[in-house]
């Protein structure tokens, strides 16, 4: 129980894309058909699925204190935990290239550029600062990703839609994208706000 | 059967400064920025711009670290295996970025301490691999040097443009932090305009606090691009 409310908050409630504004160019970039949305969302989600728990092992026996090795080695933690997530977004390129060369063709630079999307990394840093355990971090990565996931089909499917609005031509496309996301950012506010320690 | 003897093939010499290397530092500023048009880094636009100071600190940086790791991946772009070059990437961005911060924190420890996160987030701010993907793994040094300067700067240019705007709406000051603070409308003698004062036309005004949230700028940017391509109308999006 208390991990499936793990799950749905970090989907909704402390949404990456549009409570925390993590991971924001790709989601700009890619989200122009609700097709190669759904793409990315999917290896997003397997992108934080995997590296989440294996962050959780490295942060645990390799740099706190109480590990194996005895000493404190957190300084170490960005570059370790971006040369996971670099080597994890190389396979799924890898694999993505093999099993769908068009969509590997549409999502072109914001493939390997999942590396750098901050909600990944950010994912992680996260997970750190609030203590989960490991099962936690799974459903909390798992989590994340799917509301990364929701977010950019949400947009892809309203920008396929504004497509037949009457949009000043100066701001279709990526103008209209910045302006319908800070909206949608301040819609996710007010689930922000719900504090579930409130009902208690 | 003669052997048909060719001419040695002119090498044409590039000039170290020429028209191709200008266009290189002030495409991004306009025509191809990195923010308005090819979309990279705007996490960190939305993250630091609510005040002017960090802005300028981050712009600084940023062109630091895009103009060296362009250099860098360039002169071993030949050298890099496919299958591990982001890695590589990374290792170079990560070590610059360190740079970065053992620097600030040697010169102004104040600034550093404000700066902490930001400073770190440098690594997964995608201008800098974007332009290493996108540019410097094709190219010379010397060339992606400049569109590594090029770049930062395009870059630095729109922060700094939001950060004006967000600071002095939202909080009513510019340049808060530095020595050159200056508080322009508020509800205190302190300010220049001082909303409080008897006979004051602007009793009417209280900061936005929308401005001070991360949703202002998404705003902000939006309109960006509207005058942007208003003004050049072969940059709107025919999709």
């Amino acid at each position: 129980m208390e991990l499936f409310n793990i799950f749905i908050k970090a989907a909704f409630v402390e949404n990456l894309v549009l409570a925390y504004f993590l991971g924001m160019c790709s989601f700009l970039a890619v989200s122009k058909t609700v097709k190669t949305a759904f793409g990315l969302g999917l290896a997003v989600i397997f992108v934080l699925g995997i590296t989440m728990p294996i962050n959780w092992l490295i942060n645990e026996y390799l740099l706190s204190e109480t590990g194996p090795l005895g000493f404190d080695f957190s300084f170490l933690r960005f570059i370790l935990f971006i040369a996971v997530i670099a080597s994890m977004v190389q396979l799924v390129e890898m694999v993505i290239e093999k099993v769908s060369p068009s969509l590997y063709n549409s999502l072109g630079i914001f493939l390997p550029l999942i590396t750098v999307n901050c909600a990944i990394l950010g994912g992680s840093l996260f997970m750190v600062a609030r203590e989960y355990n490991f099962s936690e971090s799974v459903a909390f990565g798992l989590g994340g990703g799917f509301g990364w996931f929701l977010a950019i089909i949400a947009i892809a499917a309203i920008r396929e839609k504004i497509r037949y609005s009457d949009v000043p031509p100066a701001l279709r496309g990526l103008g209209m994208a910045f302006i319908l996301t800070g909206l949608m950012g301040i819609a996710f506010m007010s689930l922000l706000g719900i504090d579930p320690a409130a009902f208690q | 059967m003669a052997e048909v003897k060719t001419a040695p093939a002119i090498q044409e010499k590039e000039p170290l400064f020429g028209k191709k290397e200008k266009k290189l530092i002030t495409d991004p500023l306009t025509d191809n920025n990195p923010i308005t048009i090819q979309v990279l880094g705007i996490c960190s636009a939305l993250a630091v711009t609510s005040l002017v100071l960090p802005s300028v600190v981050i712009s600084v940086a940023v062109v630091f670290v895009c103009a060296f790791s362009s250099l860098f991946t360039s002169l071993l772009r030949t050298r890099i295996p496919k299958s591990i070059r982001m890695i590589v990437q990374l290792v170079i961005i990560a070590t610059l970025v360190t740079i970065v911060e053992m620097v600030l924190k040697y010169f102004s420890y104040p600034v550093y301490r404000q700066l902490t996160i930001y400073i770190g987030l440098i690594i997964t701010n995608c201008i800098v691999m974007g332009r290493l993907e996108a540019f410097a793994m094709a190219n010379k040094p010397w060339r992606s040097f400049l569109d590594g300067i090029g770049n930062g700067l395009g870059y630095g240019l729109i922060l700094v443009g939001i950060a004006l705007i967000r600071e002095l709406f939202g909080k009513g000051s510019l340049f808060a932090g530095s020595a050159a603070e200056m508080k322009i409308i508020g509800a205190s003698p302190d300010y220049i305009i001082n909303t409080m004062a008897e006979g004051s036309w602007f009793g009417w005004y209280s900061n936005n606090n929308l401005m001070v949230l991360p949703v202002a700028a998404m705003f902000i940017i939006g309109i960006f691009i509207w005058i942007q391509r208003s003004r050049n109308p072969d940059l709107v999006d025919i999709s």
